[in-house]
């Protein structure tokens, strides 16, 4: 059977993959988004596991709120990524010092 | 036994997507681990009897976002090298960041001061029971305000979007299609009044 604390743990490591991912590529805002898609995905596996063992259904509600958000997220961001690279000829994060002091 | 066996092998296969998203070489190959991520998700959801959210995220991720995602990728001329150089300078950060975040979560589900039994499986639904039914009361009745806004939401990513990306050249040569519908015959065609030539 399939507890919660399964479900938990599950969300947990891959949590912890995609933190591990945004130190590791961040150089490349692309990777960043996708990791940034990964992280949300665990929280909302978390909403999930929770909704359905404690047998309230709110918590699949935020889900579906949060996919929402996450997709308005991951549109701009693209698009904002597509200008950066008409402007600059590159993603790399540590060449947008522009705004440094 | 066997939602479990399922459970281990699909949480194995997600660990390694998940992998595979951060790891590889290639935007590429991310993204498309990501989407076996996605997938391995919402198989797990049907798993733990998530119907509507499985078939949402297997559509509206892998289909559309995940989509775009490949598609700007392939869109843009990366430099892959560039970005790769000092991958492993901050190896050590992101291993120590992931350690203690899984540390943290781990404490915390097995000291089982939440409240809740985290070893107690789900209660079963009753017979006729439909996942989609009760989400649609709920998202459509307490929550109908909250979705309004979402839809909003979604609005404005699409004008931001559009707004961002749009761009006007000079020097294109397009058509003007409203002036060529307006033109009159007066316009174009000049009718000239002479008197005829003898040929020489």
């Amino acid at each position: 059977m399939i507890t919660l604390g399964h479900m938990l743990t599950l969300s947990a490591i891959l949590f912890a993959l995609s933190v591990a991912g945004i130190f590791l590529n961040r150089r490349n805002v692309l990777l960043l988004l996708m990791c940034i898609e990964l992280l949300m995905l665990s929280a909302n596996f978390n909403f999930v596991a929770f909704a359905r063992y404690l047998g309230r259904l709110d918590g699949q509600i935020f889900v579906f709120f949060v996919l929402t958000v996450a997709a308005a997220e991951s549109a701009i961001g693209l698009a904002i990524i597509v200008v950066l690279f008409r402007e600059r000829r590159s993603i790399d994060v540590e060449q947008l010092d522009r705004l440094k002091g | 036994m066997l939602p479990l066996i399922l459970f281990y092998s699909f949480a194995t296969v997600l660990v390694a997507a998940g992998l595979g998203v951060i790891l590889s070489r290639n935007p590429v190959h991310s993204a498309l681990s990501l989407v076996l991520c996605f997938f391995t998700s919402a198989v797990l959801w049907l798993l733990i009897e998530a119907e509507f959210l499985a078939i949402v995220l297997a559509l509206v991720y892998v289909g559309a976002v995940m989509v775009l995602f490949l598609f700007v990728i392939m869109m843009l001329d990366i430099d892959l090298e560039e970005l790769r150089r000092g991958f492993t300078r901050y190896l050590w950060l992101g291993v120590l960041t992931a350690a203690l975040v899984v540390a943290e979560v781990a404490g915390v589900v097995l000291t089982r001061k939440l409240g809740i039994d985290v070893t107690r499986g789900a209660a079963p639904l009753p017979e006729g029971y439909s996942n989609t039914r009760e989400l649609g009361a709920l998202l459509y009745g307490v929550y109908a305000y909250p979705l309004e806004i979402a839809a909003m939401l979604l609005l404005v990513a699409i004008v931001a979007a559009i707004a961002l990306t749009l761009r006007h050249r000079q020097g294109l040569k397009v058509q003007n299609i409203s002036r060529q519908v307006a033109v009159r015959a007066s316009e174009r065609v000049r009718l000239v009044k002479m008197d005829s030539e003898d040929r020489k």
